[in-house]
């Protein structure tokens, strides 16, 4: 058995261990060990994948094996990776390990909820090691899909609403996405060959440029949907805001990157001709994404508001980045992708443990909270760091390198865009100290909150994972960078 | 005749012999005895399903007008797996005292349906396929009126029967043309003389709505709510599946056997009417409060997806019909199933019922939502493969806007049946369904169902097997 399908099978090994037992305590105790061996190989997969590399294997995808699967219409379950998947899977794995233990004192229907959390990291694993069209795209869906009931029983607030919100707006993008696999399928072999949905196998002819410039938008724009880019965001909000910590975690942490990875895998590499014709109309809405997102951050009261509209910004960042087509800014893209993941997930899981302990989320009925829970406020205060893009930690790399190479375009167009879309660090940089202003420092607001708690040791797990992985971007960038840039050069070349 | 032929319609031979042993049952079995007439007619079906699979003849018998080959065989046993999942999902209502008398009436009038669907997927003549289709409507609708002492019942039924006249009466005006064109019934023949005449294109418009009247296509629909609401859950069941299955096959057959040459012509019509069918039967289905007329829209809207396969001509497409409809079975069955055994147990049926269903049930509420996200297309359940195929198959021919139209409505579709999912995890109810245990058949008939839908659409072999029966223009 291959190494990759086990990230498949694990979760569901975990699953039926979860239906099997009897009790809250022992499904959370089937739940960590599950995802902590999923962590475990998922870090044995980046090791020996650094190893192939080193022992000098050039190929583009590696620990690759396939299985014939329904073969008239020649679809293969093809799994293999190359160092952004590779990253990507590590990222998964680090964001559900925590998302666990954040979860750790969920009260009502635990079993239900552990199934359906470690259901959408399958879908999302499964999609990160698919190199065959149908099985990424059913992988996507598979992880859409539990967002629902997860947020409809477990959330908060206007849940049923956001629920639905999120749930037809993701799937209406995964509508697109399928006519733009369709699209790409019947003109995978444009000499007569046999049609396939095997990225590499299409990766090496050149689909038609009409048909490109017709399925481009539809494969982008579905996968953009996800990726939250403007004007399809306003799931990302309402869902985010609504949904269970360890949701919140996963979805933005994880799920969102699926868009901007389908972006440039699938859509970008595929259909090169087409991307460069289009990137403009894109980049504009990118741009938008990012400094509206980041305004849209500014005026809120909610700190899982705040955040997700600060996803909003970022992501679109990605996406801003995917479109710039040169290696710096791609590389920036992908960093930004695990910087954010991390960077985000820490944040949901922090407002999950202050909500739980203040029972408030919004940021004028806090105050001081430093005081009293200094644990969590430092956590706050090193994610906030990250978020504003401070020298040391993920978010810098990622956003120099997303600057440096947007710059690179000498055009007066791309450099506009860049710039407006720098100007959204200040941005962040104001909704980001303004939060922590208000909600940890000055005096305490109520003296209800004199007698909280501090972080117990789960939670600490939980944020010690997280903020090991921003500080490790953050202080030695040149490993993660290494690997990703080596893997993006077969999608520059060939879009360039 | 000769033994060989016997072979070739063993289908029909073996469920006639089941309908006389019944008959015979009846007749001698004393008044106490009635309830057993249930548990031997449902084990004497199982043996005719098991039996259909058997190595089976192919061949033309009646001089042409009875032909049957690998694809008819195949469908047949499609049809008599469905039915038997109806067999099984009935056993508890029919042990109802006010069913004591009748047990065999339901039986008998089921197979005698089952049997006239059986000639008409096997026809190769338009009179033996009209004979076919009389047969297999007239029974169901005594069916929908079985509970005839209730009024919505006997409604249903007598509903089902003038629209069923109706539209016998509009098919054979169509078929009228196209012999007087032809000058023959027999399919080779009218495939081989037909042209693009416009009495030609007429007749088959005639024809078409027959047809669509039989599938509820819209806007031949109007009867389908009604119908579905007023005759008994089981009864609906079987009108919606089988019923509608056995139309799709002899209709997809039809259309790439005998009009081939004006294939120009039904793909417009088609194009037109998928599209509104799976418009408007979605857009009814959002507003519906009762369970069985929201299933009835959801099958007119799911009857649209099915043309999808029809209107490439191509083998793709006749292969993914097949397989959707196997896999419709099993979804629609087991959606049904829920609602016939809720019904049976507390005679609620209303969505509003449904809510908090989970925390009291949750075995029916996990069966149903399996059902609801295969009707939606979800992965990692069957109904996302067959839908995904089915477009793969009209995209195949290049119909992307279609393709377009249907993926988009999938999201409308998505929303309501995600409501029903909403109303028994999510929503809070005052009273809720109490806790209950099925009685085991009513278990075995929804295993059946999930194991088919979790199944089907990963089982890559049953496709390619559809597939090597499938042929297309």
């Amino acid at each position: 058995m291959n190494i990759l399908s086990w990230l498949v099978i694990i979760p569901l090994l975990t699953i039926t261990g979860i239906l099997l037992v009897k009790d809250a305590r022992q499904t959370k105790i089937v739940s960590a060990i599950g995802m902590g061996i999923q962590l475990i190989v998922a870090f044995v997969i980046v090791f020996m994948y650094i190893s192939l590399r080193k022992s000098g294997n050039t190929d583009e995808m590696v620990l690759m094996s396939s299985f014939e699967w329904f073969k008239s219409l020649n679809i293969y379950y093809t799994v293999g990776v190359d160092g952004i998947s590779v990253a990507m899977i590590a990222l998964t794995a680090v964001v559900v390990f925590a998302g666990i233990f954040a979860s750790w004192e969920m009260e009502d229907l635990k079993k239900e909820f552990f199934i359906s959390l470690i259901l959408l990291a399958t879908g999302v694993f499964g999609f990160f090691i698919s190199l065959d069209l149908f099985t990424m795209f059913l992988f996507y869906e598979v992880a859409v899909i539990p967002m629902y009931i997860l947020i409809g029983i477990w959330g908060s607030g206007p849940k049923e609403y956001s629920a639905m919100k999120l749930t037809l707006m993701l799937m209406g993008g995964s509508a697109l996405l399928m006519v733009g696999l369709f699209g790409i399928y019947f003109n995978s072999a444009p000499d007569g060959g046999e049609l396939t949905f095997n990225i590499l196998e299409i990766s090496k002819i050149t689909i038609p440029i009409e048909a490109q410039r017709w399925f481009f938008p539809f494969t982008f724009v579905g996968f953009g949907v996800l990726g939250a880019l403007f004007p399809l965001h306003t799931w990302s909000p309402d869902g985010h805001s609504s949904a269970p910590t360890a949701v919140s975690m996963l979805h933005a942490g994880v799920l969102m990157k699926l868009g901007g990875y389908g972006a440039f895998r699938v859509a970008m590499f595929l259909m090169p001709e087409a991307a460069s014709e289009m990137a403009w109309i894109f980049i504009i809405l990118t741009t938008i994404s990012v400094v509206y997102g980041a305004f849209g951050a500014i005026v809120q009261k909610d700190l899982k508001y705040i955040n997700a509209y600060s996803s909003v910004s970022h992501c679109g960042m990605v996406l801003f980045a995917v479109l710039m087509m040169n290696r710096t800014a791609m590389t920036g893209a992908v960093i930004q992708m695990i910087s954010h993941g991390l960077m985000t997930a820490l944040f949901f899981a922090l407002i999950g443990m202050i909500y739980g302990r203040t029972h408030t989320r919004m940021i004028n009925e806090m105050g001081g909270l430093m005081k009293v829970i200094p644990f969590l406020g430092v956590a706050y205060v090193i994610a906030g760091l990250a978020s504003l893009g401070l020298p040391g930690l993920s978010g810098f790399v990622a956003e120099m390198n997303i600057f440096f190479g947007a710059f690179e375009h000498p055009d007066t167009f791309h450099r506009v865009a860049t710039i407006i879309a720098i100007s959204s660090i200040v941005i962040t940089a104001v909704y980001i100290l303004r939060v922590v202003a208000i909600l940890l420092l000055g005096p305490i607001r109520d003296n209800h909150y004199i007698s909280l708690g501090d972080a117990k040791w789960y939670e600490k797990l939980s944020l010690l994972t997280l903020i090991a992985g921003i500080v490790y971007i953050g202080i030695a960038p040149l490993g993660l960078s290494n690997i990703i840039r080596e893997s993006l050069l077969p999608i520059i070349d060939k879009i360039l | 005749m000769n033994p060989e032929s016997f072979m070739i319609m063993r289908h029909e031979l073996v469920l006639t012999l089941a309908f006389v042993f019944i008959l015979v049952a009846e007749v001698f079995t004393g008044e106490r005895n009635k309830e057993k007439i249930k548990s031997i007619a449902v084990a004497l079906f199982a043996i005719v399903t098991a039996a259909g699979f058997l190595p089976a003849a192919t061949g033309s018998l009646f001089g042409g007008m009875y032909e049957a080959s690998g694809t008819t065989t195949l469908m047949k046993n499609i049809l008599n797996i469905g039915t038997l999942i109806v067999l099984i999902q009935s056993y508890t209502w029919l042990g109802r005292p006010e069913n004591r008398d009748r047990i065999h009436e339901y039986f008998l009038l089921l197979i005698s349906t089952l049997i006239g669907m059986n000639f008409m997927i096997s026809s190769g003549h338009f009179l033996m396929f009209y004979l076919g289709i009389e047969l297999a409507t007239i029974p169901l609708a005594a069916l929908a009126a079985y509970d005839r002492y209730q009024n919505r019942s006997a409604e249903a039924g007598i509903k089902l029967i003038l629209i069923s006249t109706l539209s016998s009466g509009i098919l054979l005006f169509g078929l009228s043309m196209i012999y007087g064109v032809t000058g023959s019934l027999y399919f080779p023949e009218v495939a081989a003389k037909l042209t693009s005449v416009p009495l030609v294109i007429m007749g088959f418009i005639f024809f078409f709505a027959g047809m669509g009247f039989k599938m509820s296509l819209v806007p031949f629909h109007l009867w389908t709510a009604d119908v579905y609401e007023g005759a008994p859950v089981n009864v609906t069941s079987y009108l919606s599946v089988i019923s509608k299955g056995a139309a799709a096959f002899i209709f997809i057959i039809i259309l790439f056997r005998v009009f081939p040459v004006i294939s120009m012509t039904w793909e417009k019509v088609i194009w037109v009417i998928a599209v509104m069918t799976i418009t408007i039967g979605n857009l009814f289905a959002l507003r519906q409060k009762n369970m069985k007329r929201f299933l009835a829209f959801s099958s007119i809207a799911q009857a649209g997806f099915f043309l999808l396969g029809f209107i490439g001509g191509n083998r793709l497409g006749m292969t993914t019909v097949i397989y959707y409809a196997l896999i419709y079975i099993f979804s629609n069955l087991a959606a049904f199933g829920v609602v016939s055994v809720i019904a049976e147990k507390t005679g609620k049926e209303n969505m509003d019922d449904y809510d908090g269903l989970y925390r009291t049930n949750p075995g029916l509420s996990i069966t149903l939502m399996l059902a609801m996200f295969s009707l939606a297309g979800i992965p990692p359940v069957a109904g996302f493969f067959g839908k995904f195929f089915l477009f793969v198959a009209a995209a195949e021919k290049g119909f992307y806007v279609l393709v377009t139209i249907a993926v988009l409505n999938t999201i409308i579709a998505l929303y309501y049946y995600l409501l029903v999912v909403k109303a028994m995890f999510i929503n809070k109810s005052e009273a809720p369904i109490a806790s209950f245990r099925s009685d085991f058949m009513q278990k075995l008939g929804l295993a059946i169902c999930i194991a088919g839908i979790v199944v089907t659409g990963f089982a890559s072999g049953l496709f390619e097997m559809i597939r090597n029966l499938s042929y297309g223009i």
